[in-house]
C-alpha cells in the first residue's frame, strides 16, 4: 500500500519537511506538555506523568515529521493504539505484515529499533533509520533545552 | 537478505545511504577514519538509537519531576526564550 519506487525515496532524501523545523516541534511539544500537566497534577504519580511525557515526545516527533515517513506513521499507529482498549481491528483490513527474514543480526536489530522497520526493503530501512536518528536527536536536544531552562528557573526562585 | 526484491538495488545506492547515515552519527561514535564498513555502521546506529531512547526516558523523568516543583507560568516564558535563542 505504501510502496514507493527508489525515485521517490531519492527525491525525499534531500527535501526537508517544512513542518519539521525546531520551533514547530518545540511548540507542539510544549502544548502537549501543558496537556499532560492539566490532566490531574496531584492525582497521578510522577512515573505515570513521565510515561505521558515520553509518549507525548514520540507523538510530537512523529506528528512533526509528517505522514511521508514510514517510521512516523508506524509510531503514531503504535501510540494511538492504546492498550486495554479491547477493540480489535476488523479482519477485512489486511496489514502488510510480511516481516523480512534477515540473516544479518545487525539488520534485524535495526529493524526492531526503527518504528515500522520490519517489512521494508534494506535500502528503505537505511533511509528511514537516517531520518529517524535525525529527528530523535533533535527531540532529545529540545527536551534537554526545556529541562535546562526549567531547572534554571527553579534555581533562581 | 530479502528474497522478495522487485528491483535491483545497486551497490552505489546502498553506499550513498550508508555514508548519509554515517554523517548523522555524532563524532564520538564515528570511530575509524574514513568510510566505516556497513556492519560497523549498523552497529553504531543501533547503539546510538538505543542511547537516544534512554535519554528520552531520562529526560521525561526529569521533566515530570520538574513539573511538580516549578511554577509553570514563569518557566514557560524562560523556556520559550531559550528555545528561540538556540
Amino acid at each position: 500500500m505504501y510502496r514507493r519506487s527508489f525515485k521517490d525515496t531519492k527525491s525525499s532524501l534531500g527535501s526537508p519537511n517544512p513542518n519539521f523545523s525546531k520551533p514547530m516541534v518545540a511548540l507542539r511539544f510544549l502544548r502537549a506538555l501543558s496537556l499532560v500537566r492539566c490532566s490531574g497534577p496531584g492525582a497521578r504519580s510522577p512515573s505515570y506523568r513521565a510515561r505521558g511525557i515520553r509518549r507525548a515526545a514520540y507523538a510530537c516527533m512523529a506528528a512533526s515529521a509528517g505522514p511521508r515517513r514510514a517510521w512516523s506513521r508506524a509510531l503514531l499507529r503504535k501510540i494511538r493504539r492504546r492498550p486495554g482498549r479491547g477493540l480489535r481491528r476488523p479482519r477485512a483490513v489486511i496489514r502488510r505484515r510480511r516481516p523480512v527474514g534477515g540473516g544479518d543480526p545487525l539488520e534485524v536489530a535495526l529493524r526492531r529499533l526503527v518504528p515500522g522497520g520490519g517489512c521494508m526493503e534494506y535500502c528503505r530501512l537505511l533511509e528511514e533509520a537516517a531520518d529517524y536518528v535525525k529527528c530523535l536527536a533533535m527531540q532529545v536536544r529540545l527536551m534537554q533545552t526545556i529541562v535546562d531552562s526549567a531547572s534554571h528557573v527553579n534555581s533562581i526562585d | 537478505m530479502s528474497s522478495r526484491r522487485n528491483r535491483v538495488v545497486s551497490e552505489e545506492e546502498i553506499n550513498e545511504l550508508i555514508s548519509k547515515l554515517q554523517s548523522l552519527l555524532p563524532e564520538t561514535r564515528r570511530r575509524g577514519a574514513g568510510r566505516a564498513s556497513a556492519a560497523k555502521l549498523l552497529k553504531e546506529t543501533c547503539n546510538y538509537i538505543r542511547s537516544l531512547n534512554r535519554e528520552v526516558d531520562d529526560l521525561s523523568d526529569r521533566l515530570s519531576a520538574l513539573m511538580e516543583t516549578v511554577d509553570t507560568n514563569s518557566a514557560e516564558a524562560e523556556i520559550i526564550r531559550s528555545l528561540l535563542r538556540s
